[in-house]
């Protein structure tokens, strides 16, 4: 089901602009790992390098090798779009499609790849809202429109229509940014059952939540604005937060940064 | 006028002010209307234009006058400004509903079930009688043509234009919308003519139809290139997340967002070229018979019905002209109400 990523000397470009630098990591599968690092530093573009979304953005450039398990998701003959099945992404602002109601926002990933059964339908999508713990909040409401909900739950019912492809990988981009705490509380929950499931990446700016969520930690920096954005290092979270190897990631979490 | 803290007179709070009543506004209006008139009339001005605009003036100024003295400064400016746009509105709307007032008193004369159902087939225009049937059956078939050809074509170039477009094809695309844009209705009929004349073809709707629909195209475009710039990038993206391929992104998320919007583009731009009478003139030449084929033979339509009985200098005709305009006028009237009709139905919904 999840499925290792191992990143090794990515690059990432807007035009000629080099947003971030050399990045080589591993994510483990079935395991949480945190992005931090200060605004503008790439990490939602290293994201979304990850899921080849990146190159959806006008100019939008990859240099280097992201492998899924054994396949690099930049090769040759591959296909963006089977790699954004695999790899599903959940914004930082909510988005449910307007023109849907909450079963069809569910339905939507099934539905228009054409690649569903009518019968599997209701289940698919009542599995992934019980999966987003959504379920109870929203199974009267089905047919009302998505945007009508709560912010937060607009949030965990785009983590259903992400889930509900089964994706291998799930990359969260400052999911809870834009939420309440009592949303966020629920938004991180979540996230602790998902990673039985899945591969999850998170970016956040928020170092208590990337030590409440998080296995693993990584923490990127950049030199100065308009130079590239790096990978400072990657721990085990409690290393990261208690006794990091760098010292600009120590200042950067006891917030003694810029 | 500063108020001293120990001068605890009326005026004790800092933050109240005068304030006028209400009916103040109203009031003024009155006066300086009743004013108006007295003025003209004093002075022996006829025409309603001017005692509207002394009218007017006294209305701006006393308002500022009398704001300024009861309030103050800011407010006083504030009502002027008011009281500017809302003559600007009136300026705007006394035309509008001027022309529709004498439309409808003057068509209404003929107007009834026999005048649109029948065709001017063996009246002549200094008669009474008649109708506008082959007139409305030539306008919604040359136009209902000219729709098939230019709204696929304009939305489809939009969609290129906003979702693929780029670099110096796209550039040009824009650049002959622009220029299309400007075209005079009657250089898009004599460029239809000139292809006409080369194969020696005579008048028929088709030929009008092809004339309106550059027309159109470029308003479709324009249009829907808006709506569809309006469609939030983070659904684009949250389709493509999901693993979904651009174009089927493009026809159930973006399009059906935006479907709204699109439908009422195109419908307004119908409601722009059913006034049309150049290109019809030249291209399908008005026919008093009716003539349900649109690819042989002349055919009538509402505008040039209406340019043609108004010229003809009867009065049983300009009877029949105005009927015609009052049926043109609701047609649009109709497409307009429809498309905002449209709108607000499929507008996405927030349901909260
Ligand atoms: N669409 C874009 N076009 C050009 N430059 C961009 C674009 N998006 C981001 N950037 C630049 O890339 C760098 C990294 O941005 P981003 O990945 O959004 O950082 P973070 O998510 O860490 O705040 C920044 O310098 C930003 O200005
Ligand atoms: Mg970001």
């Amino acid at each position: 089901m999840a499925k290792r990523i191992d990143v090794s000397g990515l690059n990432a470009y807007y035009g000629s602009f080099l947003a971030i630098e050399d990045i080589s990591m591993t994510v483990e599968p079935r395991s949480v790992t945190a992005f931090i690092g200060p605004s503008g530093c790439g990490k939602s573009t290293f994201l979304r390098t990850l899921n080849r979304m990146h190159e959806v953005t006008p100019g939008g450039r990859v240099e280097g090798k992201v492998m899924l398990d054994d396949e690099n998701l930049y090769g040759t003959g591959i296909d963006p779009v089977a790699v954004r099945r695999e790899v599903g992404m959940v914004f930082q602002r909510p988005n449910p499609f307007p023109t849907m109601s909450v079963y069809d926002n569910v339905a939507a990933g099934l539905r228009l790849n054409g690649s569903y059964k009518k019968s599997q339908l209701d289940d698919v999508v009542e599995k992934s809202l019980k999966g987003a713990n959504l379920w109870n909040e929203v199974k009267d409401r089905l047919n009302k429109p998505g945007s009508g909900l709560s912010g937060g739950q607009q949030q965990r019912l785009c983590i259903a229509r992400a889930i509900a492809v089964e994706p291998k990988v799930l990359l969260m981009d400052e999911p809870c940014s834009a939420l309440d705490p009592i949303s966020t509380l629920a938004i991180e929950d979540l996230i602790g059952e998902l990673k039985e499931r899945f591969t999850i990446v998170i970016v956040t700016h928020n170092m208590q939540q990337a030590a409440r969520v998080s296995d693993r930690t990584a923490f990127f920096n950049l030199a100065a604005v308009g130079q590239p954005g790096k990978l400072i290092e990657i721990d085990d979270t409690e290393r990261i937060f208690s006794n990091p190897s760098v010292q600009a990631t120590e200042d950067y979490i006891s917030g003694r940064f810029g | 006028m500063s108020t001293a803290p120990s001068h605890a007179g009326k005026r004790s709070s800092t933050l109240q002010g005068g304030r006028l009543p209400k009916w103040a506004p109203y009031a003024i209006a009155a006066g300086s209307l009743a004013l108006g008139i007295g003025i003209s009339a004093a002075a022996g001005l006829s025409s309603s234009i001017q005692w509207a605009l002394i009218a007017a003036i006294l209305y701006i100024l006393g308002t500022y006058v009398v704001a300024a003295k009861v309030e103050n400064r800011r407010q006083a400016k504030d009502r002027v400004v008011t009281s500017l746009v809302w003559v600007a509105f009136l300026l705007a709307v006394v035309p509008l509903a001027s022309l529709v007032w004498s439309t409808v008193q003057r068509g209404t004369k003929v107007l009834d079930g026999y005048f649109l159902s029948h065709s001017m087939g063996v009246v002549a225009d200094s008669e009474t009688g008649g109708g506008i049937y082959h007139a409305i059956l030539g306008t919604l078939e040359q136009v209902g043509l000219a729709t098939l050809i230019a709204a696929p074509i304009g939305v489809l170039t939009a969609i290129y234009l906003v979702e693929y477009g780029r670099g110096s094809l796209a550039r040009a695309v824009t650049f002959f919308v622009d220029v299309m844009t400007g075209i005079p209705s009657i250089v898009a009929g004599l460029f239809i003519l000139s292809i006409m004349l080369m194969f020696e073809m005579e008048p028929f709707g088709f030929a009008g139809s092809l004339a309106l629909a550059i027309l159109m195209m470029p308003v479709v475009v324009r249009s829907t290139e808006e709506m569809l710039k309006l469609v939030p990038n983070e659904l684009r993206e949250a389709s493509l997340a999901l693993g979904v391929p651009k174009w089927r992104t493009i026809l159930k998320v973006v399009l059906p967002t935006s479907l709204g919007g699109i439908t009422t583009g195109i419908m307004l731009s119908i409601a722009r070229i059913a006034g049309e009478t150049a290109p019809v003139l030249l291209l399908v030449f008005g026919s008093k018979f009716i003539n349900s084929n649109p690819f042989e033979g002349a055919q009538a339509s509402l505008p040039l019905y209406i340019y043609q009985q108004y010229g003809s200098g009867e009065a049983a005709a300009y009877d029949r002209a105005w009927a015609a305009s009052l049926t043109l006028i609701a047609f649009i009237m109709i497409l307009n109400l429809v498309a905002r009709g449209l709108a607000r139905w499929k507008a996405p919904k927030t349901g909260r």
